[in-house]
């Protein structure tokens, strides 16, 4: 029986095949769409007060506050200056996690015993959620910036350590025997061929790190800080603020977007052969 | 005038789970060898008969299970600028440009940058790519690579050169045009070579002695001195040279010689 209904549907198929439009929509303008569309609704839903303005202001009062944000500020900061406690935090620990990541990774994928010492470390750390060790560093640091920036390059590290051992990993065995048979010592070996072959790798982890790092920075100044974007949001809500608080949102996920592109293009710059390996 | 010997080597590879049970794999026995400063030994021999182990041992990326491997009498420890070597798929860095591939080598010894990037240039202007300095590696074509690989090779000055198949992957044309700059390479250098190659043709054209490696385990089956490559650096043309009767005829011998070696991998 199936068979039959098979064989039946399957010209069908073909005739739907043939008369397929030659240009399908792009994805790009399909997503525009989807992203218009939702504004439209929201406008909607705002214009007609089918939500309380408290619970879903409209587009224009969340653009209004975005201004006011920028010139006047909310709780004794602007948007830049808390935009850039953030930005301070999260380049603060990367640096912090690049300092201790790539020569962990480094130890992990040349040494027996590098990785023997640091994997368990690394496995350990890695699939917990930043925020279930926040309330023991602040213990441990303090509530101050220090605790934070802790915070955030621990959820970084993982990324970058991996990273970098998978980089050192995967360098050619030519290229390695190349340079021991045209003259380097084993020191040069890693300073010449394995680190140059690992950074494409350890591009791809900071980009990652970064990613991760920004979630757990907003999610970290939600719970302790006193400045930073994430904070802003936090004490927004309490006041319901409510256009504050989508302001917020936006310019977080503009910043995550931002940062990613940024990556990207510093990866282009900086490893342009890695597309031709 | 260097010498590089092999004496009595064999070498065996571990025995990984899963292979034939019964210990290691003998690779290569007996092997006695001798290369000096002015000779080009081209190395032939099937497919798996273990030309490019024989390389390594030289290069010292892997030691020789019993036997020694000197240079002028000296026993070697592992590789060192005193052979260099030329890869199959030419193991360029693709982060430096052609001119910091070639002058590699350089800053390995601590050479300044302005007096390796002159050596380096003059050296790209030997091999033929005086323009190519500032291009990336991906850019070259198959034969510039290898060309920038032997610069590379030789800015370190080796005593030995070692080539493991480095026109395995060219058109013929390229190749033969690679075969001729090879042999004035190796005489304007002064440095003794190891070529391993598939090529009869390219063996006997290049080669002052030929040395057939028989498999299972890889020994030297035979020894042939040849003197082409002299004629084609005193000016005959390759074609010239390998249309004589004396050529065919090694020609033919060669090829007898590579196929009467026992036979005991299906179609090698
Ligand atoms: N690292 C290794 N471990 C174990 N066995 C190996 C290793 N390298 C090579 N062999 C074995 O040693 C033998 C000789 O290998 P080798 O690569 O030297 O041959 P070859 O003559 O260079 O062959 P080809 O012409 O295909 O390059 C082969 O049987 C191969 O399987
Ligand atoms: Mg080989």
């Amino acid at each position: 029986m199936t068979l039959s209904t098979e064989i039946a549907t399957l010209p069908q198929q073909a005739g739907r095949e043939r008369s397929r439009p030659a240009r399908p929509l792009p994805v790009a303008a399909i997503s525009t769409l989807t992203v218009a569309a939702i504004l439209g609704l929201w406008s909607l839903a705002s214009a007609y007060t089918l939500v309380s303005p408290v619970f879903l202001p409209s587009p224009r009062q969340v653009v209004l506050a975005l201004y006011n944000l920028a010139v006047k500020g909310f709780v004794d900061a602007t948007l830049a200056e808390h935009v850039g406690a953030s930005l301070i935090r999260i380049f603060g620990a990367l640096l912090a996690s690049i300092a201790i990541g790539i020569p962990a990774g480094i130890a992990i994928g040349t040494s027996r015993v590098g990785r023997g010492i640091l994997d368990p470390v690394v496995e350990f750390l890695r699939p917990l959620p930043p925020l279930a060790y926040l309330p023991l560093v602040i213990i441990w640091v303090g509530i101050g910036e220090a605790s934070k920036i802790t915070v955030i390059a621990l959820s970084m590290l993982p990324s970058i350590i991996l990273s970098t051992s998978a980089g050192v990993r995967s360098v050619s065995k030519d290229h390695v025997n190349a340079a021991r048979s045209l003259g380097a010592s084993k020191g040069q070996v890693l300073a010449e061929v394995v680190l140059p072959s690992a950074v494409p790798s350890i591009l791809t982890g900071i980009r990652i790190a970064l990613g991760a790092g920004w979630t757990t920075l907003v999610a970290a100044e939600l719970v302790a800080a006193s400045s930073g974007i994430g904070f802003m949001i936090q004490s927004a809500a309490q006041f319901l603020v409510t256009d504050i608080v989508i302001a917020g949102i936006v310019v977080i996920a503009l910043i995550a977007i931002l940062l990613e592109y940024l990556a990207r293009q510093i990866e282009r710059r900086l490893v342009p052969w890695a597309s031709h390996r | 005038m260097s010498i590089l010997t092999f004496r009595n080597v064999s070498l065996r590879y571990p025995q990984r789970a899963g292979n034939r049970p019964g210990g290691d794999v003998p690779v290569l026995e007996g092997i006695d060898l001798q290369i000096a400063s002015d000779e080009l030994v081209a190395v032939i021999g099937r497919s798996g008969a273990g030309k490019t182990s024989l390389l390594n041992l030289a290069a010292g990326f892997i030691a020789p299970t019993t036997g020694t491997i000197a240079v002028d009498g000296v026993p070697i420890q592992g590789p060192g600028a005193d052979r260099a070597v030329v890869f199959q798929d030419d193991a360029l860095y693709p982060w430096l440009n052609a001119r910091d591939n070639v002058a590699f080598p350089l800053k390995l010894k601590g050479v300044p940058v302005a007096a390796r990037r002159e050596r380096a240039d003059k050296l790209l202007e030997k091999v033929g790519l005086a323009e190519a300095g500032d291009r990336p590696i991906w850019e070259l074509s198959g034969g510039m690579r290898q060309r920038v690989g032997i610069a590379r090779a030789l800015a370190a000055e080796p005593r030995f050169l070692l080539l493991d198949e480095p026109l395995g992957a060219l058109d013929a044309l390229t190749r033969s045009r690679m075969q001729e700059f090879i042999l004035r390479i190796k005489a304007e250098s002064g440095a003794g070579t190891i070529l391993i190659t598939h090529s009869i043709d390219e063996a006997l054209l290049l080669g002052t002695r030929i040395i057939v490696l028989s498999p299972n385990p890889g020994r030297l089956s035979a020894e042939i001195e040849a003197g082409f490559s002299a004629e084609v650096l005193s000016g005959a043309s390759v074609a010239a040279v390998k249309a004589s009767p004396l050529f065919k005829r090694m020609h033919a011998g060669l090829t007898g010689l590579i196929h009467a070696a026992p036979d005991d991998e299906v179609a090698a």
